[in-house]
């Protein structure tokens, strides 16, 4: 049931506490957490520094424009809706298609026009922000996710968390929405956690609810053989994400879109803990290293540094090469 | 980035905590538990009138050493006002005058009285019963058959009194005493057919101590003399003998209050508890009239600001629980300081009673909250009609209690109605986003916070010491800046990442 702290410590995991006071007390200037806590802001400037983002149909700011919403979303099949500060996933409303006059979200349940307008009014009204400030409401295009995915996910769109360490990508990890999760990718709501190696990202563990896995419980696909294209570019892509907001411990999401390749979803300032139990490893020494590097080196160096040394060689594999030697 | 200065300021504040309260134990002689000492009560007199612009007079009635209490120490804050103490066959009265007065006025009086059981009152002589007491017609035939009957019934004055206040607490018994009821206040209705009876009885008041207690106002009892000896009635039971706990405040029969040249008067009573060594209140007293600027301390407060100050001093022990449980443990609260509110309430309503009135206010609320999601209403709009909805189960909850029989169903007011509406505003986001466990969970968590803060706070040594050494809210800053300081892990973490640590 219980481990000891001892044991914690070999292995290099970082607690709550210690995440606080470490690396985001020191790191991340609190003056800069509007440009990721608000997602409008950091859409516009990823713009601004050439970071593809999913595209921005419109934005909902005022009650009044609640009534308008059915105009602006005419044009648009899927789409969704989202919380500028939002945390957490709250509040993410995605729409894949239209059936007559009912919307159609990826469980298969069907809204009404009306069940729209009550949730961007909900958003405006701050029920998902942090704190209950009002809020804004972004509509955004739906992302058209890589084929190859389709057998890791169930409803949702899979997702992959990189951990940017003063611009270094340190730790990455693809999170997979299940039945149990709700087509939601939060780990702790039951998602499966797959730590993707940073030299060449592919798979090295999967998690669900804190325990080992080796496929996805609802397709029953071996999660060994998951293989996210475009890599470099995607860790580049992370990379850089440094260099825009300046903050020094950022969790990057990251999504595939068939067209477009890797795009920035949202940032966050305050990343969780999760990603090191899908990695199984801690972020200790991978942290304590990248202080160690000088200041100043560019994204691409950056992403070949953390490339040569975080290459781990997949649990999944060895499992899958033990099972047939046997 | 140094963090020098950070440990330079906790050890300046631990220092500082220690050696004040120290300091304030071995100079005043306060002790470091509060049990080993005698009780002492501060108690404060605020007469309040206002004046008609021309010269004013107030004679207030002040305590004397009595059975079970001393008066030790006594002062008065009335600026500008002329003081005179008088004493009158064993009854002491304070005089106020001043030439020219106009407004509101305040005057106080405090005492420090120490409960001494084998204090003795100095003897007051009975009083004369009134020879001529005239009635009008009917109730002069009706005093008269009330004193027959209760006559015929008793066999000493005691026995007597006993009696006649209880023909009048018993509706159905007496007619007459119905009747008299009609024309005259009970205390000098009872007083006049006391004289009528011949048997020598004075109005007197006391005050019931209770501690922390605000804005009081003294009750009236009815002693009566068989010889020498005396016995104290309550005028409303007839119940005899004096509550352990009554401070006679005036025991010769005369007013409580007069005021000359000023209208609206009335007196007000605040008082708190304090254990302290008898020698060393004495001593304090002494030293706060040598250094009034120095003597920076709670205690020089006036006993209202005190008694609130007994309640908030407790505060940053209940934030001190919150952060142990949040920062070494990991506990998830459901909003970060909402239990310390709640442990709060707890202290006035005992923690079985206050835990039931939580859970059913919250349940009750939760079912009502679920309806009014349906109705699509803006986020304002719907927490207020939460906190409508809270006040109205609270209401129906008072009432509900009361008519079955429960006191203890009132107390449920004291919890903090804002708070409780925002935590179900939030228990139900939580439940449409994260369903019933997560709920659970940080619903236990909030409860179980509570509960150990309400334990810490309602301890009787946390609360000895907090109030008596202003010291200790340093060391708790000290404390609490170090936690903040901590990067060890969670007690729930070492659960957590378990797994990690397997293979």
């Amino acid at each position: 049931m219980w481990t000891s702290p001892g044991k914690l410590r070999a292995k290099g995991i970082i607690g709550m506490n210690q995440r606080n006071i470490r690396y985001i007390g020191r790191y991340n200037d609190r003056r800069l957490y509007p440009l990721v806590d608000d997602k409008l802001k950091t859409k516009l400037l990823a713009q601004q520094y050439a970071i593809t983002t999913p595209a921005l149909i419109g934005t909902v700011s005022t009650q009044f424009g609640v009534k308008h919403i059915h105009e602006m979303l005419a044009a648009h099949g899927g789409f969704v809706i989202k919380p500028a500060k939002g945390s957490g996933g709250k509040g993410i409303l995605v729409i894949e298609k239209r059936e007559g006059a009912h919307f159609v979200k990826p469980s298969g349940a069907h809204l009404t026009l009306e069940d729209v307008e009550r949730h961007v009014s909900n958003i405006l009204s701050g029920l998902y922000s942090l704190g209950g400030s009002p809020d804004v409401a972004l509509i955004e295009a739906l992302i058209d996710f890589d084929e190859s995915f389709a057998e890791y996910s169930y409803e949702g769109v899979p997702d992959i968390r990189v951990i940017v360490f003063q611009g270094y990508p340190v730790m990455a990890m693809m999170r997979l929405s299940t039945a149990a999760s709700d087509g939601k990718a939060n780990l702790h709501q039951g998602a499966v956690g797959v730590g993707i190696d940073i030299a060449s990202g592919t798979a090295i563990r999967g998690v669900q609810f804190d325990r080992a896995r080796h496929d996805h419980p609802d397709t029953g696909h071996e999660l060994a053989s998951l293989h996210i294209p475009g890599w470099k570019t995607l860790l580049e892509l992370a990379a850089s994400c440094y260099e825009m907001t300046a903050l020094g411990y950022l969790g990057t999401d990251m999504v595939i879109d068939r067209q477009h390749g890797p795009m920035l979803l949202e940032l966050n300032a305050r990343p969780g803990l999760a990603i090191q139990m899908a990695n199984g490893e801690g972020l200790q020494p991978r942290l304590d290293l990248i202080e160690r590097q000088p200041a100043g080196v560019s994204p691409e160096e950056r992403v070949a540094f953390a490339q040569h040394h975080f290459a781990r060689r997949s649990e999944l594999e060895r499992v899958a090469e033990e099972t047939a030697e046997a | 980035m140094s963090r020098l200065p950070f440990y330079l300021i906790v050890a300046l504040l631990l220092v500082t905590g220690i050696a004040m309260s120290v300091h304030r134990h071995i100079e005043f002689e306060v002790p470091w538990t509060p049990g080993e000492q005698r009780q002492i009560w501060e108690i404060e007199a605020q007469v309040n009138f206002r004046a008609d612009g021309g010269p004013a007079k107030v004679d207030l009635a002040l305590p004397s050493t009595q059975q079970g209490f001393r008066v030790l120490t006594e002062h008065t804050a009335s600026p500008g006002y002329g003081l005179n103490y008088l004493e009158d066959g064993g009854a002491r009265r304070a005089e106020w005058a001043v030439r020219d007065a106009e407004g509101s006025q305040r005057l106080y009086y405090s005492a420090q009285i120490l409960v001494a059981p084998d204090a003795k009152a100095a003897p007051i002589p009975p009083p004369q019963p009134a020879q001529n007491v005239v009635w009008e017609p009917p109730y002069d035939t009706a005093a008269q058959a009330v004193i027959d009957d209760a006559w015929s019934r008793s066999a000493d004055a005691f026995t007597f009194a006993h009696q006649l206040i209880q023909d009048f607490n018993d509706t159905s018994r007496g007619e007459n005493a119905r009747l008299l009821l009609t024309q005259f206040d009970r205390v000098p209705l009872l007083m006049r057919l006391f004289d009528q009876a011949g048997v020598p009885a004075r109005q007197v008041s006391g005050l019931m101590l209770e501690n922390g207690r605000r804005r009081q106002t003294l009750t009236s009892w009815i002693q009566v003399y068989d010889g020498n000896d005396s016995a104290l009635f309550d005028p409303t039971t007839g119940e005899r003998g004096r509550p352990d706990n009554l401070l006679m405040w005036e025991n010769a029969g005369h007013p409580v209050l007069e005021v000359q040249g000023g209208t609206n008067s009335g007196v007000s009573f605040s008082m708190i508890s304090r254990s302290q060594p008898a020698a060393a209140a004495v001593r304090s007293q002494l030293a706060k009239d040598s250094d009034t600027l120095l003597n920076f301390s709670i205690h020089s407060l006036p006993l209202e600001e005190q008694a609130l100050f007994q309640t908030i001093l407790l505060i940053p022990i209940g934030a001190l629980v919150v952060v142990l449980l949040r920062v070494l443990i990991g506990i998830k609260t459901s909003g970060t300081f909402m239990p310390v509110l709640v442990a709060l309430a707890f202290i006035q309503t005992t923690l079985v009673t206050g835990l039931v009135g939580f859970l059913l206010v919250v349940a009750v609320g939760l079912v009502i909250r679920n309806y009014l999601s349906y109705l699509n209403l803006l986020l304002v709009a719907r927490v207020t009609a939460v906190i409508i909805t809270v006040i109205a189960i609270i209401s129906l909850f008072s009432v509900l209690s009361f008519k079955l029989g429960l006191n203890a169903g009132l107390q449920i007011t004291f919890f903090p109605m804002i708070i409780l509406s925002w935590t179900i505003e939030r228990m139900s986001i939580l439940w449409e986003e994260e369903g019933p466990k997560e709920v659970l969970i940080q619903g236990g968590g909030s409860m179980l916070t509570a509960v150990l803060a309400y334990l810490a706070m309602n301890n009787p040594w946390i609360r000895h010491i907090t109030f008596n050494f202003l010291g200790v809210q340093l060391i708790l800053m000290a404390l609490i800046l170090m936690l903040g300081n901590y990067t060890g892990y969670r007690l729930l973490e070492l659960r957590r990442f378990k797994p990690v640590t397997e293979d």
